[in-house]
Protein backbone atom coordinates (compact mmCIF):
# COMPACT_ATOMS: atom_id res chain seq x y z
CA UNK A 1 0.00 0.00 0.00
CA UNK A 2 1.13 3.62 -0.47
CA UNK A 3 1.77 5.80 2.21
CA UNK A 4 1.54 8.97 2.37
CA UNK A 5 4.80 11.19 1.71
CA UNK A 6 5.34 11.68 5.61
CA UNK A 7 5.85 15.26 6.98
CA UNK A 8 9.58 17.09 7.85
CA UNK A 9 9.47 18.50 10.87
CA UNK A 10 9.94 21.56 9.39
CA UNK A 11 6.68 21.42 8.29
CA UNK A 12 4.83 20.42 11.27
CA UNK A 13 6.56 23.02 13.72
CA UNK A 14 5.76 25.22 10.91
CA UNK A 15 2.07 24.30 11.32
CA UNK A 16 2.56 24.93 15.30
CA UNK A 17 4.26 28.25 15.00
CA UNK A 18 1.50 29.58 12.44
CA UNK A 19 -1.28 27.82 15.04
CA UNK A 20 0.44 29.79 18.20
CA UNK A 21 1.46 32.91 16.40
CA UNK A 22 -2.06 33.98 15.18
CA UNK A 23 -2.97 33.88 18.59
CA UNK A 24 -0.14 36.60 19.85
CA UNK A 25 -0.75 39.82 19.73
CA UNK A 26 -1.53 43.06 21.71
CA UNK A 27 -3.77 41.30 23.61
CA UNK A 28 -1.69 38.94 25.65
CA UNK A 29 1.47 41.66 25.92
CA UNK A 30 -0.52 45.29 26.60
CA UNK A 31 -4.11 44.45 27.45
CA UNK A 32 -3.79 41.38 30.12
CA UNK A 33 -1.32 43.14 32.45
CA UNK A 34 -3.87 45.76 33.01
CA UNK A 35 -7.11 43.51 33.21
CA UNK A 36 -5.40 41.44 35.84
CA UNK A 37 -4.16 44.52 37.46
CA UNK A 38 -7.05 46.60 37.58
CA UNK A 39 -8.85 42.95 38.42
CA UNK A 40 -7.51 41.59 41.66
CA UNK A 41 -3.91 40.80 40.71
CA UNK A 42 -3.44 36.96 41.47
CA UNK A 43 -7.44 36.31 42.20
CA UNK A 44 -7.89 37.73 38.41
CA UNK A 45 -6.46 34.12 37.42
CA UNK A 46 -9.13 32.09 39.09
CA UNK A 47 -11.96 33.66 36.82
CA UNK A 48 -9.29 33.87 33.78
CA UNK A 49 -8.62 29.77 34.42
CA UNK A 50 -12.04 29.34 34.95
CA UNK A 51 -13.29 31.25 31.97
CA UNK A 52 -10.89 29.63 29.42
CA UNK A 53 -11.87 26.16 30.39
CA UNK A 54 -15.64 27.24 30.81
CA UNK A 55 -16.10 29.12 27.92
CA UNK A 56 -12.76 30.17 25.72
CA UNK A 57 -12.32 26.22 24.67
CA UNK A 58 -16.65 25.62 24.16
CA UNK A 59 -16.88 28.72 21.87
CA UNK A 60 -13.68 28.45 19.74
CA UNK A 61 -14.34 25.54 19.14
CA UNK A 62 -18.47 26.20 18.16
CA UNK A 63 -17.14 29.28 16.92
CA UNK A 64 -15.00 27.37 14.81
CA UNK A 65 -17.57 24.57 13.22
CA UNK A 66 -20.25 27.72 13.26
CA UNK A 67 -18.18 29.13 10.51
CA UNK A 68 -17.37 25.99 8.60
CA UNK A 69 -20.83 24.72 8.62
CA UNK A 70 -21.54 28.45 7.68
CA UNK A 71 -19.15 27.95 4.36
CA UNK A 72 -20.60 25.21 3.43
CA UNK A 73 -23.61 26.39 2.92
CA UNK A 74 -21.93 29.44 0.72
CA UNK A 75 -21.92 31.97 3.44
CA UNK A 76 -18.36 33.90 4.63
CA UNK A 77 -20.31 36.60 6.94
CA UNK A 78 -21.73 36.13 10.20
CA UNK A 79 -25.75 37.65 9.36
CA UNK A 80 -25.31 34.95 6.00
CA UNK A 81 -24.26 32.33 8.80
CA UNK A 82 -27.16 33.61 11.41
CA UNK A 83 -29.54 34.28 8.44
CA UNK A 84 -29.38 30.65 7.21
CA UNK A 85 -29.28 28.71 10.68
CA UNK A 86 -32.14 30.80 11.63
CA UNK A 87 -34.00 31.20 8.66
CA UNK A 88 -36.41 33.52 7.81
CA UNK A 89 -34.92 37.63 7.55
CA UNK A 90 -34.81 38.78 10.79
CA UNK A 91 -32.06 35.84 11.32
CA UNK A 92 -29.28 38.02 9.50
CA UNK A 93 -29.48 40.70 11.64
CA UNK A 94 -28.93 38.80 14.42
CA UNK A 95 -25.08 38.53 12.98
CA UNK A 96 -24.90 42.09 12.09
CA UNK A 97 -23.05 42.22 15.63
CA UNK A 98 -20.16 39.71 14.03
CA UNK A 99 -19.15 42.41 11.39
CA UNK A 100 -19.88 45.73 13.39
CA UNK A 101 -17.72 44.74 16.58
CA UNK A 102 -14.23 44.02 14.33
CA UNK A 103 -14.52 46.96 12.41
CA UNK A 104 -14.98 49.27 15.69
CA UNK A 105 -12.44 47.63 17.14
CA UNK A 106 -9.63 48.34 14.20
CA UNK A 107 -10.70 51.57 14.57
CA UNK A 108 -8.70 51.58 18.06
CA UNK A 109 -6.92 48.50 17.29
CA UNK A 110 -4.83 50.39 14.59
CA UNK A 111 -4.36 53.28 17.29
CA UNK A 112 -2.35 51.05 19.46
CA UNK A 113 -0.62 49.05 16.64
CA UNK A 114 0.66 52.51 15.10
CA UNK A 115 2.04 53.45 19.20
CA UNK A 116 4.03 50.32 18.32
CA UNK A 117 5.49 51.70 15.48
CA UNK A 118 6.09 54.79 17.41
CA UNK A 119 7.27 53.01 20.07
CA UNK A 120 9.81 50.84 17.81
CA UNK A 121 11.21 54.04 15.41
CA UNK A 122 11.51 55.87 19.35
CA UNK A 123 13.83 53.40 20.18
CA UNK A 124 15.85 53.45 17.37
CA UNK A 125 16.33 57.00 16.89
CA UNK A 126 17.35 57.13 20.88
CA UNK A 127 14.21 59.04 22.50
CA UNK A 128 12.65 56.66 24.81
CA UNK A 129 16.72 55.32 25.76
CA UNK A 130 17.31 58.98 26.63
CA UNK A 131 14.99 59.41 28.94
CA UNK A 132 16.93 56.43 31.06
CA UNK A 133 14.71 55.01 33.78
CA UNK A 134 12.65 58.31 34.52
CA UNK A 135 9.17 56.91 34.97
CA UNK A 136 7.73 60.31 34.76
CA UNK A 137 9.20 61.30 31.57
CA UNK A 138 8.95 57.41 30.34
CA UNK A 139 4.69 57.87 31.33
CA UNK A 140 4.73 61.59 30.10
CA UNK A 141 5.88 60.07 26.55
CA UNK A 142 3.11 57.81 26.30
CA UNK A 143 0.46 60.58 26.89
CA UNK A 144 1.87 63.33 25.13
CA UNK A 145 2.45 60.18 22.34
CA UNK A 146 -1.86 59.87 22.50
CA UNK A 147 -2.76 63.51 23.17
CA UNK A 148 -4.45 62.63 26.34
CA UNK A 149 -3.87 65.55 27.80
CA UNK A 150 -6.76 67.05 25.64
CA UNK A 151 -9.17 66.30 22.93
CA UNK A 152 -7.30 66.64 19.60
CA UNK A 153 -4.00 66.93 20.77
CA UNK A 154 -2.44 64.64 18.25
CA UNK A 155 -3.45 66.89 15.70
CA UNK A 156 -2.87 70.23 17.18
CA UNK A 157 0.21 69.34 19.48
CA UNK A 158 2.77 68.58 17.20
CA UNK A 159 2.38 64.96 17.00
CA UNK A 160 2.87 64.59 13.51
CA UNK A 161 5.17 61.91 13.82
CA UNK A 162 2.33 59.56 16.11
CA UNK A 163 -0.59 60.50 13.67
CA UNK A 164 1.82 60.36 10.55
CA UNK A 165 2.29 56.53 12.34
CA UNK A 166 -1.27 56.19 11.92
CA UNK A 167 -1.81 57.12 8.45
CA UNK A 168 1.28 54.37 7.98
CA UNK A 169 -0.09 51.47 9.55
CA UNK A 170 -3.79 52.87 7.59
CA UNK A 171 -1.46 52.39 4.50
CA UNK A 172 0.18 49.40 5.15
CA UNK A 173 -3.33 47.60 5.97
CA UNK A 174 -5.31 48.63 3.34
CA UNK A 175 -2.66 48.03 0.66
CA UNK A 176 -2.44 44.49 2.32
CA UNK A 177 -5.43 43.74 2.14
CA UNK A 178 -6.71 45.81 -0.86
CA UNK A 179 -4.21 43.30 -3.16
CA UNK A 180 -4.73 40.59 -1.50
CA UNK A 181 -1.65 40.20 -0.11
CA UNK A 182 -2.23 39.03 3.15
CA UNK A 183 -1.38 35.76 2.92
CA UNK A 184 2.46 37.12 1.99
CA UNK A 185 2.48 38.86 5.48
CA UNK A 186 1.25 35.97 6.72
CA UNK A 187 3.95 33.79 6.22
CA UNK A 188 6.62 36.54 6.79
CA UNK A 189 4.95 36.47 10.82
CA UNK A 190 5.20 32.65 10.99
CA UNK A 191 9.01 33.90 11.34
CA UNK A 192 8.63 36.94 12.89
CA UNK A 193 6.01 35.80 15.48
CA UNK A 194 8.76 33.20 17.37
CA UNK A 195 10.44 35.85 17.50
CA UNK A 196 8.95 37.80 19.37
CA UNK A 197 8.15 35.38 22.05
CA UNK A 198 11.87 34.97 21.87
CA UNK A 199 12.48 38.37 22.56
CA UNK A 200 9.83 38.27 25.14
CA UNK A 201 11.67 35.55 26.95
CA UNK A 202 14.79 37.73 27.26
CA UNK A 203 12.67 40.39 28.65
CA UNK A 204 11.16 38.50 31.39
CA UNK A 205 14.71 37.02 32.28
CA UNK A 206 15.87 40.51 32.62
CA UNK A 207 12.21 41.62 34.64
CA UNK A 208 12.98 38.43 36.90
CA UNK A 209 16.73 39.55 37.46
CA UNK A 210 15.92 42.84 38.41
CA UNK A 211 17.19 44.09 41.63
CA UNK A 212 15.21 45.56 43.87
CA UNK A 213 14.43 49.31 43.26
CA UNK A 214 17.46 51.40 45.45
CA UNK A 215 15.48 53.94 46.65
CA UNK A 216 12.47 51.44 47.91
CA UNK A 217 13.64 48.02 48.73
CA UNK A 218 10.27 46.81 49.53
CA UNK A 219 9.96 47.08 45.50
CA UNK A 220 11.79 43.82 44.85
CA UNK A 221 10.70 41.15 42.33
CA UNK A 222 9.30 38.46 44.78
CA UNK A 223 6.92 41.47 46.05
CA UNK A 224 6.22 42.47 42.15
CA UNK A 225 5.43 38.86 42.13
CA UNK A 226 3.17 38.49 45.03
CA UNK A 227 1.26 41.72 43.80
CA UNK A 228 0.19 40.01 40.90
CA UNK A 229 -0.44 35.90 42.08
CA UNK A 230 -1.33 36.75 45.70
CA UNK A 231 -4.58 35.36 45.55
CA UNK A 232 -5.14 38.16 49.03
CA UNK A 233 -4.57 41.72 48.76
CA UNK A 234 -4.55 44.53 51.60
CA UNK A 235 -7.99 44.29 53.31
CA UNK A 236 -10.35 42.46 50.62
CA UNK A 237 -11.10 38.85 51.16
CA UNK A 238 -10.83 36.60 48.28
CA UNK A 239 -14.58 35.92 48.10
CA UNK A 240 -15.28 40.05 48.19
CA UNK A 241 -12.74 40.29 44.83
CA UNK A 242 -14.83 37.26 43.45
CA UNK A 243 -17.89 38.36 43.99
CA UNK A 244 -17.06 41.53 41.81
CA UNK A 245 -19.04 40.84 38.44
CA UNK A 246 -16.64 43.18 36.90
CA UNK A 247 -13.81 41.00 37.83
CA UNK A 248 -15.81 37.67 36.01
CA UNK A 249 -16.36 40.03 33.28
CA UNK A 250 -13.26 41.52 32.10
CA UNK A 251 -11.97 37.82 32.47
CA UNK A 252 -13.96 36.49 29.92
CA UNK A 253 -13.59 39.51 27.82
CA UNK A 254 -9.88 38.95 28.12
CA UNK A 255 -10.54 35.49 27.22
CA UNK A 256 -12.48 36.58 24.15
CA UNK A 257 -10.35 39.79 22.68
CA UNK A 258 -7.32 37.70 23.03
CA UNK A 259 -7.95 34.31 21.12
CA UNK A 260 -10.33 36.38 18.88
CA UNK A 261 -13.27 34.96 19.92
CA UNK A 262 -17.46 35.88 19.68
CA UNK A 263 -16.57 38.89 17.72
CA UNK A 264 -17.32 36.86 13.91
CA UNK A 265 -13.82 37.07 13.39
CA UNK A 266 -13.42 32.78 13.65
CA UNK A 267 -17.07 32.90 12.19
CA UNK A 268 -15.78 34.31 8.80
CA UNK A 269 -12.42 32.59 8.66
CA UNK A 270 -13.78 29.01 9.24
CA UNK A 271 -16.07 29.21 6.66
CA UNK A 272 -13.44 29.31 3.89
CA UNK A 273 -12.24 25.59 5.76
CA UNK A 274 -12.58 22.53 4.02
CA UNK A 275 -14.98 20.36 5.03
CA UNK A 276 -12.36 17.75 6.62
CA UNK A 277 -10.46 20.59 7.39
CA UNK A 278 -9.43 19.97 11.39
CA UNK A 279 -11.01 22.99 13.79
CA UNK A 280 -10.51 21.19 17.30
CA UNK A 281 -6.62 20.70 17.99
CA UNK A 282 -6.09 23.50 15.93
CA UNK A 283 -8.23 25.90 17.48
CA UNK A 284 -7.32 24.11 21.07
CA UNK A 285 -3.53 24.47 20.19
CA UNK A 286 -4.58 28.48 19.50
CA UNK A 287 -6.05 28.60 22.60
CA UNK A 288 -3.30 26.86 24.82
CA UNK A 289 -0.31 29.01 22.95
CA UNK A 290 -2.40 32.11 23.52
CA UNK A 291 -2.79 31.54 27.13
CA UNK A 292 1.21 30.50 27.55
CA UNK A 293 1.85 33.62 25.53
CA UNK A 294 -0.57 35.72 28.10
CA UNK A 295 -0.23 34.18 31.28
CA UNK A 296 3.82 33.36 31.49
CA UNK A 297 4.75 36.22 29.14
CA UNK A 298 2.13 38.47 29.28
CA UNK A 299 1.77 38.79 32.87
CA UNK A 300 4.89 38.02 34.41
CA UNK A 301 6.73 40.68 32.73
CA UNK A 302 4.93 44.03 33.18
CA UNK A 303 3.33 43.85 36.30
CA UNK A 304 6.64 42.90 38.32
CA UNK A 305 8.22 45.47 36.61
CA UNK A 306 5.93 48.41 37.05
CA UNK A 307 5.94 46.78 40.77
CA UNK A 308 9.89 47.20 40.49
CA UNK A 309 9.77 50.79 39.05
CA UNK A 310 6.29 52.38 39.87
CA UNK A 311 5.69 50.85 43.26
CA UNK A 312 2.34 49.69 44.36
CA UNK A 313 0.92 52.67 44.60
CA UNK A 314 0.97 53.52 41.20
CA UNK A 315 -0.46 50.01 40.26
CA UNK A 316 -3.38 50.44 42.84
CA UNK A 317 -4.55 53.93 40.90
CA UNK A 318 -6.68 52.34 37.87
CA UNK A 319 -6.53 55.38 35.93
CA UNK A 320 -2.32 54.24 35.56
CA UNK A 321 -3.33 50.83 34.46
CA UNK A 322 -5.30 51.94 31.65
CA UNK A 323 -6.57 48.44 29.45
CA UNK A 324 -2.70 49.43 27.42
CA UNK A 325 -1.01 51.87 29.06
CA UNK A 326 0.51 49.45 31.52
CA UNK A 327 2.64 47.97 28.87
CA UNK A 328 3.43 51.18 27.29
CA UNK A 329 4.65 52.95 30.31
CA UNK A 330 6.47 50.22 32.24
CA UNK A 331 7.96 48.26 29.58
CA UNK A 332 10.37 51.09 28.20
CA UNK A 333 11.73 51.15 31.88
CA UNK A 334 12.59 47.75 31.52
CA UNK A 335 14.41 47.98 28.20
CA UNK A 336 16.07 51.44 29.37
CA UNK A 337 17.38 49.40 32.48
CA UNK A 338 19.15 46.60 30.22
CA UNK A 339 21.88 45.77 28.44
CA UNK A 340 21.50 46.44 24.60
CA UNK A 341 17.69 47.31 25.67
CA UNK A 342 17.65 50.21 22.80
CA UNK A 343 18.35 47.10 20.33
CA UNK A 344 15.88 44.77 22.32
CA UNK A 345 12.79 47.82 22.79
CA UNK A 346 12.85 48.22 19.39
CA UNK A 347 12.97 45.05 18.67
CA UNK A 348 9.87 44.10 21.25
CA UNK A 349 7.76 46.73 19.96
CA UNK A 350 8.34 46.49 15.90
CA UNK A 351 7.65 42.56 16.16
CA UNK A 352 4.34 43.53 18.43
CA UNK A 353 3.97 45.98 15.45
CA UNK A 354 3.90 43.42 12.74
CA UNK A 355 1.67 41.02 15.66
CA UNK A 356 -1.21 43.45 15.46
CA UNK A 357 -0.64 43.96 11.67
CA UNK A 358 -1.96 40.09 11.35
CA UNK A 359 -4.85 40.47 13.67
CA UNK A 360 -5.69 44.05 12.32
CA UNK A 361 -5.75 42.54 8.69
CA UNK A 362 -8.39 39.56 10.00
CA UNK A 363 -10.32 42.14 11.54
CA UNK A 364 -10.84 43.28 8.40
CA UNK A 365 -12.34 40.35 6.44
CA UNK A 366 -15.81 40.28 8.32
CA UNK A 367 -16.98 42.98 6.89
CA UNK A 368 -15.41 42.42 3.66
CA UNK A 369 -17.47 39.37 3.15
CA UNK A 370 -20.74 40.99 3.69
CA UNK A 371 -20.19 44.01 1.55
CA UNK A 372 -19.33 41.47 -1.13
CA UNK A 373 -22.15 39.09 -0.21
CA UNK A 374 -24.40 41.89 0.41
CA UNK A 375 -24.19 44.40 -1.70
CA UNK A 376 -22.60 42.17 -4.44
CA UNK A 377 -19.05 44.71 -4.61
CA UNK A 378 -15.68 43.32 -6.06
CA UNK A 379 -13.22 42.61 -3.18
CA UNK A 380 -11.42 46.06 -3.92
CA UNK A 381 -14.66 48.02 -3.69
CA UNK A 382 -15.50 46.32 -0.13
CA UNK A 383 -12.17 47.61 0.68
CA UNK A 384 -12.63 50.84 -0.55
CA UNK A 385 -15.93 51.09 1.30
CA UNK A 386 -14.31 49.96 4.62
CA UNK A 387 -11.60 51.85 4.37
CA UNK A 388 -13.65 54.97 4.32
CA UNK A 389 -15.60 53.96 7.24
CA UNK A 390 -12.51 52.80 9.59
CA UNK A 391 -11.01 56.48 8.51
CA UNK A 392 -14.00 58.09 9.88
CA UNK A 393 -13.90 55.96 13.23
CA UNK A 394 -10.23 55.58 13.81
CA UNK A 395 -9.80 60.06 13.17
CA UNK A 396 -12.91 60.17 15.80
CA UNK A 397 -11.02 58.41 18.37
CA UNK A 398 -7.47 60.31 17.99
CA UNK A 399 -9.82 63.48 18.12
CA UNK A 400 -11.00 62.60 21.48
CA UNK A 401 -7.98 61.70 23.10
CA UNK A 402 -8.31 63.12 26.13
CA UNK A 403 -7.98 59.93 28.60
CA UNK A 404 -8.47 57.94 25.82
CA UNK A 405 -12.27 58.55 26.37
CA UNK A 406 -13.46 57.64 23.20
CA UNK A 407 -10.98 54.53 22.73
CA UNK A 408 -12.23 53.59 26.31
CA UNK A 409 -15.84 53.72 25.26
CA UNK A 410 -15.79 52.04 21.92
CA UNK A 411 -13.56 48.97 23.55
CA UNK A 412 -16.15 49.24 26.78
CA UNK A 413 -19.32 48.58 24.24
CA UNK A 414 -17.51 46.26 21.73
CA UNK A 415 -15.24 44.26 23.88
CA UNK A 416 -17.04 44.13 27.39
CA UNK A 417 -20.54 44.44 26.47
CA UNK A 418 -21.43 43.40 22.59
CA UNK A 419 -19.17 40.71 22.49
CA UNK A 420 -20.99 39.26 25.34
CA UNK A 421 -24.11 39.44 23.61
CA UNK A 422 -22.84 37.80 20.16
CA UNK A 423 -20.75 35.37 22.42
CA UNK A 424 -23.79 33.70 24.20
CA UNK A 425 -25.92 34.40 21.10
CA UNK A 426 -23.22 32.14 19.23
CA UNK A 427 -23.58 29.45 21.56
CA UNK A 428 -26.86 29.17 22.44
CA UNK A 429 -27.22 28.89 17.96
CA UNK A 430 -24.88 26.36 17.88
CA UNK A 431 -25.82 24.38 20.59
CA UNK A 432 -29.52 24.33 20.84
CA UNK A 433 -30.45 25.25 16.93
CA UNK A 434 -28.34 22.98 15.18
CA UNK A 435 -28.70 21.10 18.05
CA UNK A 436 -26.89 18.46 19.76
CA UNK A 437 -26.49 15.58 17.94
CA UNK A 438 -26.13 17.57 14.52
CA UNK A 439 -23.85 19.86 16.17
CA UNK A 440 -21.02 17.20 17.76
CA UNK A 441 -20.98 16.02 14.45
CA UNK A 442 -20.21 19.34 12.79
CA UNK A 443 -17.35 19.94 15.49
CA UNK A 444 -16.25 16.19 14.87
CA UNK A 445 -15.81 16.12 11.11
CA UNK A 446 -12.37 16.18 10.73
CA UNK A 447 -11.23 16.44 14.36
CA UNK A 448 -7.32 14.98 14.73
CA UNK A 449 -8.22 14.81 18.54
CA UNK A 450 -10.95 12.93 20.09
CA UNK A 451 -13.84 15.29 21.41
CA UNK A 452 -15.76 14.26 24.06
CA UNK A 453 -19.76 14.01 23.85
CA UNK A 454 -20.06 16.07 26.79
CA UNK A 455 -18.47 19.18 25.54
CA UNK A 456 -22.47 19.43 23.65
CA UNK A 457 -23.38 19.42 27.15
CA UNK A 458 -21.21 22.34 28.29
CA UNK A 459 -22.08 24.48 24.75
CA UNK A 460 -25.82 24.10 25.27
CA UNK A 461 -25.81 24.52 28.99
CA UNK A 462 -23.02 25.48 31.16
CA UNK A 463 -21.22 28.06 28.50
CA UNK A 464 -24.75 30.00 27.99
CA UNK A 465 -25.39 29.76 31.84
CA UNK A 466 -22.08 31.02 32.80
CA UNK A 467 -22.29 33.92 30.36
CA UNK A 468 -25.57 35.62 30.82
CA UNK A 469 -25.69 34.89 34.85
CA UNK A 470 -22.00 37.29 34.98
CA UNK A 471 -23.82 39.20 31.76
CA UNK A 472 -26.76 40.02 34.37
CA UNK A 473 -24.77 40.69 37.10
CA UNK A 474 -22.25 42.80 35.97
CA UNK A 475 -25.06 45.10 33.64
CA UNK A 476 -26.59 45.54 36.95
CA UNK A 477 -23.22 46.66 38.90
CA UNK A 478 -21.48 48.17 36.14
CA UNK A 479 -23.94 49.92 33.36
CA UNK A 480 -25.69 52.53 35.56
CA UNK A 481 -22.00 54.36 35.83
CA UNK A 482 -21.52 53.95 31.80
CA UNK A 483 -25.15 54.91 30.90
CA UNK A 484 -24.91 58.43 33.60
CA UNK A 485 -21.70 59.39 31.56
CA UNK A 486 -23.86 60.04 28.04
CA UNK A 487 -25.61 62.39 30.49
CA UNK A 488 -25.62 66.03 28.92
CA UNK A 489 -24.58 68.10 31.58
CA UNK A 490 -25.53 71.95 31.29
CA UNK A 491 -22.80 73.87 29.62
CA UNK A 492 -20.73 71.45 28.71
CA UNK A 493 -21.22 69.93 25.39
CA UNK A 494 -22.15 66.63 24.26
CA UNK A 495 -19.85 64.02 26.35
CA UNK A 496 -17.38 62.26 24.17
CA UNK A 497 -18.95 58.75 25.56
CA UNK A 498 -22.42 60.03 23.71
CA UNK A 499 -20.66 60.58 20.81
CA UNK A 500 -18.63 57.38 20.73
CA UNK A 501 -22.05 55.55 21.33
CA UNK A 502 -23.51 57.85 18.45
CA UNK A 503 -20.81 56.57 16.30
CA UNK A 504 -21.15 52.98 17.12
CA UNK A 505 -24.97 52.94 16.43
CA UNK A 506 -24.33 55.26 13.06
CA UNK A 507 -22.00 52.06 12.13
CA UNK A 508 -24.78 49.87 12.60
CA UNK A 509 -27.11 51.80 11.03
CA UNK A 510 -25.18 51.00 7.86
CA UNK A 511 -24.61 47.87 8.48
CA UNK A 512 -28.67 46.64 9.28
CA UNK A 513 -28.78 48.46 5.55
CA UNK A 514 -26.01 46.47 3.70
CA UNK A 515 -27.91 42.97 5.77
CA UNK A 516 -31.53 44.36 4.01
CA UNK A 517 -29.69 44.39 1.01
CA UNK A 518 -28.09 41.13 1.26
CA UNK A 519 -31.30 39.70 2.36
CA UNK A 520 -32.74 40.64 -0.87
CA UNK A 521 -29.94 39.43 -3.17
CA UNK A 522 -30.12 35.55 -0.65
CA UNK A 523 -33.48 35.49 -1.24
CA UNK A 524 -32.75 36.76 -4.97
CA UNK A 525 -30.12 34.32 -5.51
CA UNK A 526 -30.02 31.47 -2.94
CA UNK A 527 -26.42 29.85 -2.11
CA UNK A 528 -25.07 26.42 -3.66
CA UNK A 529 -25.15 24.37 -0.51
CA UNK A 530 -23.08 21.45 -0.56
CA UNK A 531 -25.49 19.31 1.86
CA UNK A 532 -29.21 18.50 2.37
CA UNK A 533 -30.94 20.13 4.71
CA UNK B 1 5.14 36.28 47.91
CA UNK B 2 2.87 34.38 49.98
CA UNK B 3 2.16 30.56 49.87
CA UNK B 4 -1.13 31.02 48.25
CA UNK B 5 0.57 32.83 45.73
CA UNK B 6 3.03 30.41 44.72
CA UNK B 7 -0.31 28.12 44.56
CA UNK B 8 -1.91 30.35 42.22
CA UNK B 9 1.21 30.50 40.25
CA UNK B 10 2.15 26.92 39.70
CA UNK B 11 -1.19 26.46 39.08
CA UNK B 12 -1.56 29.08 36.02
CA UNK B 13 2.25 28.64 34.75
CA UNK B 14 1.72 24.85 34.84
CA UNK B 15 -1.53 24.39 33.79
CA UNK B 16 -1.15 26.28 30.52
CA UNK B 17 2.54 24.73 29.96
CA UNK B 18 0.89 21.53 30.19
CA UNK B 19 -2.11 22.21 28.17
CA UNK B 20 0.60 23.19 25.41
CA UNK B 21 3.08 20.57 25.78
CA UNK B 22 0.02 18.03 24.85
CA UNK B 23 -1.27 20.43 21.86
CA UNK B 24 2.60 20.62 20.22
CA UNK B 25 2.48 16.63 20.99
CA UNK B 26 -0.54 15.65 19.47
CA UNK B 27 0.28 18.16 16.68
CA UNK B 28 3.75 16.26 15.78
CA UNK B 29 1.63 12.85 16.02
CA UNK B 30 -0.74 13.87 14.10
CA UNK B 31 -0.43 12.74 10.40
CA UNK B 32 -1.14 15.48 7.64
CA UNK B 33 -1.01 18.23 9.74
CA UNK B 34 0.26 20.80 7.66
CA UNK B 35 -3.25 20.07 5.51
CA UNK B 36 -5.75 20.06 8.13
CA UNK B 37 -4.60 22.17 10.64
CA UNK B 38 -5.19 25.82 9.87
CA UNK B 39 -5.43 29.04 11.53
CA UNK B 40 -6.59 32.74 10.19
CA UNK B 41 -2.60 33.03 9.94
CA UNK B 42 -3.29 30.70 6.93
CA UNK B 43 -6.55 31.05 5.76
CA UNK B 44 -7.11 32.07 2.13
CA UNK B 45 -10.60 33.95 1.54
CA UNK B 46 -9.95 33.32 -2.06
CA UNK B 47 -12.31 36.54 -3.09
CA UNK B 48 -9.33 38.09 -4.62
CA UNK B 49 -9.92 39.86 -8.07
Amino acid sequence: MDQPPKESWNSRFGVILAVMGSAVGLGNFLRFPGQAAQNGGGLFMIPYLVAFLIVGIPLAWSEWALGRYGGKQGYNSAPGIFGHVLGGRHGAYFGMLGTVMPVLIYTYYVILEALCLYFAWSFLNGAIPELGGNVEQVSGYVVTSLGMGEHGAMFTGGQTTMLGMIVVCFFINFTLIYRGLSQGIEKFCAFAMPLLVLCAFIVLFRVLTLPPNPAHPDQSLLNGLGFLWNPIKGNSSIWETLAQPKVWVAATGQIFFSLSLGFGLILTYASYLKRDDDVCLSSLTSAAGNGFCEVILGGMIAIPAAFIFLGPAFLSNPDNIGTFSLGFMTLPNVFNQMPAGAFFGFLFFFLLFLAAITSSLSMLQPSIALLEEGLGLNRKKSVATLGLITFIGTGFIAWYSKGLTALDTVDFWMANFFIFIFATFQTLIFGWVIGRDKGYRELTSGAEIRVPHWIMFMIRYVSPTFLIGIFILWCRKELGGRIEALAVKPGEGLPVELLSLGFIIAVMIFFSFVIARANQRWAAEPTETEETE
Amino acid sequence: MTTGGWIVMSIAVGGMTSLLIWCVYKVVKTPGATEHLHSPADIDPHDED
